[in-house]
């Protein structure tokens, strides 16, 4: 098997007519998701946006493989603050956010006590989301290693930034997935954008790819494009058919965009000057056939009405009341162990 | 009779075989050392980690996340530090997302002063931990304690962590204080289930028919009682307190001595009884002394039974230096000792208001 870090041009392959208009239409509902959450933000119904808008050629795909469930037959997902996409390709409702950034009681992920982006889903072993950077590369080794112990074909896959590899935590999964005779079933997801909040990754980084970090550790790597749903679907193709069938670690730098800035504290206003993958991805869907500029239009609007209407609901949705900050100190059942 | 840690490795037996524990892991826990301290010799789940404190954490939290039991250890509490954040995470995730996802998990780290263990294996954590919500916090005093409190840390549904006085590892209980299904003889007792010196590769442990027994956490033990004087300790500064208590005795003071055993929860309405009997207390634990937990109770003493106070609530505690020294008498000065906490009782005992 090679161990070489690719960048080869020939895994990109070309989606059916029918899978193209299924992810673009993901790419969207994610896209206007984060402009409604920013907009919510500059309206004053939320205190703090941050997301991933630039990350969806990636996120998407991710989302759609996901093998998705609860328990150890299924993936045990570690991501991070950009990644509504993969969630609502998993199928989570784009609401849902909406009600984290104005913190109702609704909010399925926190009950209104986290941040926007901060989703938690058991059902689906979606990890809560924290913003701690990097402490998911910590705790990923951790369901690998049930995994592995359970047999079949989940995997674990742990997602952070560029930035935040330089946290021990990411040292940590290195070490604690490829130990000898005790490798683990780790997809390490490094999404780069090529910055840390305002630091440029040259800068901090003497490492060509991140991903060579890997090759020390026997790793399978690649790095890939991830600004194209295409190539990012081929990227993890590969990568995911590894780690299910050989139960080892693959460390995968994905290439992305950083449309609006690190967050609200940035000012989130588009970036002109970054690849907008979503307008990519439309010339290309556009050229092929595959859909009119008209018919991409209208799935803009459909969403974007959608959340326009969605947002007036849930502004008027019940904040948590203060009485309830001591509910869910302590556990009295061992939910994570099966007791419901 | 089993020494503490003997009683702690029964109880990491017990909770594999019936309690569902499926790892207990951690720098040097698994053979051939079986714990720097010997607390996990001769275990079925029991293995070597990376020398890696934010691993072992992290990967605690998600062997918890996808259902098993893990026991991780941090080899002593003076190289826990580096993994405060995730110690806060594994707190925060039941409150944090409102209910999903709760963390069966127990971290055990040795704690405290008593070995001459310098600057870095002297430390206590207790004033830390008591800082991060979420963790239930136990801390035993004896053998018998050890093993009851660490199977309620197991069957917990919530992060536990368990400071283990390392002072007192060695310390066995008296006859009437036997864990349940062990032999008396402490002789055969270590003949069966310590490790050879030497080639370990063949041997294994032959447990004692053990019965389980759960020691709640969030309650108190009366060790000794008194009229005059309430004594509140946990962990290594138990015993000192109760041969304190027995000093001052020879003095006509009746002191009474509770163990906390826990410190979240930790059973307030055991001191207020207490303390409406005698009006005195003092804590005493070997924690540096500023925003030391026993200040957090002597507040709330003072909160709630001021009106019933005769002399003003005191704390023994460590001095608030950056580490204990080496020498002898450095650690002396340190931490409290027999006569601090016999002095403290005395002055109590006698404070005219």
């Amino acid at each position: 098997m090679a161990t070489a870090t690719s960048t080869d041009k020939s895994e990109r392959l070309e989606f059916s007519a029918e899978r193209a208009v299924q992810v673009h239409d993901l790419m969207v509902k994610t896209r206007v998701l984060e402009e409604r959450l920013i907009t919510m933000y500059k309206q004053g119904d939320g205190y703090f946006w941050i997301g991933g808008p630039g990350e969806e050629a990636f996120n998407i795909p991710l989302g759609m493989m996901v093998d998705k469930g609860q328990g150890l037959a299924h993936d045990y997902v570690h991501l991070h603050y950009r990644s509504a996409g993969t969630l609502l390709a998993m199928g989570a409702s784009p609401v849902d956010f909406l009600r984290q950034m104005k913190n109702t009681a609704t909010d399925p992920f926190s009950g209104g006590r986290n941040f926007a982006g901060h989703a938690s889903i058991r059902k689906w072993n979606v990890a809560p989301i924290t913003s701690p950077i990097e402490i998911q590369y910590s705790i990923a080794p951790g369901t690998a290693m049930a995994q592995k112990r359970h047999g079949g074909t989940g995997i674990t896959i742990v997602q952070g930034g560029d930035a935040g590899t330089a946290e021990g935590d990411f040292a940590t999964c290195l070490v604690w997935s490829s130990r000898k005779g005790a490798e683990l079933p780790v997809l390490m997801i490094v999404t780069n954008n090529r910055f840390g909040i305002s630091t440029p990754y040259e800068s901090q980084h003497g490492e060509k790819y991140i991903a060579d970090r890997g090759k020390a550790f026997g790793m399978e790597t690649a790095v890939i494009d991830g600004n194209d749903p295409e190539s990012s679907w081929a990227g993890l193709s590969k990568a995911m058919h590894y780690v299910r069938t050989e139960r080892r670690p693959y460390l995968l730098e994905v290439a992305v965009s950083r449309l609006y800035g690190h967050s609200s504290a940035s000012g989130a206003n588009y970036n002109k000057e970054q690849l907008d993958c979503l307008t990519a991805y439309e010339a290309k869907l556009e050229q092929r056939g595959v859909l009119t500029r008209a018919a991409m239009d209208a799935v803009r609007e459909r969403y974007t009405n959608e959340l326009s209407e969605a947002a007036k609901i849930v502004r008027d949705e019940a904040q948590p009341d203060g009485s309830t900050i001591f509910d869910h100190v302590f556990a009295s059942k061992n939910l994570v162990g099966g007791e419901l | 009779m089993a020494s503490l840690i003997q009683a702690i490795r029964m109880a990491l037996h017990v909770g594999e075989e019936r309690l569902g524990v499926t790892d207990i892991f951690g720098e040097d826990v698994g053979p051939p050392l079986g714990g720097v301290f010997t607390g996990s010799q001769g275990l079925r789940t029991a293995w070597n980690s990376p020398l890696d404190e934010r691993g072992i954490i992290g990967t605690a939290i998600g062997l918890a996340m996808a259902g098993q039991k893990p026991v991780c250890e941090i080899q002593f509490c003076d190289y826990i530090y580096n993994t405060i954040d995730l110690l806060k995470v594994a707190g925060n995730t039941y409150w944090s997302t409102n209910g999903d996802w709760n963390l069966p998990m127990v971290c055990i780290t040795p704690v405290g002063a008593g070995i001459r263990g310098s600057i870095y294996h002297s430390h206590s954590f207790d004033a830390t931990a008591t800082h991060i919500p979420g963790w239930k916090i136990v801390m035993p005093s004896n053998p018998l304690d050890a093993y009851g409190l660490l199977l309620s840390a197991i069957a917990d549904p919530n992060p536990v962590l368990y400071l283990a006085p390392k002072a007192l590892m060695r310390t066995k209980a008296t006859l009437d204080e036997l864990l349940p299904g062990e032999p008396a003889d402490d002789k055969l007792l270590c003949k069966m289930i310590d490790a050879p010196l030497g080639d370990r590769s063949a041997w294994k442990p032959e447990w004692p028919p053990l019965e389980t027994l759960f020691v709640p956490i969030g309650k108190a033990k009366t060790v000794r009682p008194g009229r005059d004087v309430t004594v509140v300790s946990y962990g290594r500064t138990l015993p000192l307190s109760v041969k304190a208590a027995e000093d001052a005795a020879a003095e006509g003071i009746e002191a009474e001595v509770i163990d906390l055993r826990s410190l979240a929860p930790y059973d307030w309405e055991a001191i207020k009884e207490s303390v409406l009997r005698t009006n005195r207390v003092i804590f005493v634990n070997e924690e540096t002394e500023i925003t030391n937990f026993g200040e957090h109770l002597i507040r709330r003493t003072v909160d709630e039974l001021f009106y019933h106070l005769h002399a003003p609530p005191k704390l023994v505690a460590g001095a608030f230096v950056p580490g204990i020294g080496l020498a002898d008498n450095l650690e002396r000065a340190s931490v409290p000792q027999r006569e601090t906490i016999l002095d403290a009782i005395r002055e109590s005992a006698r404070h005219e208001p």
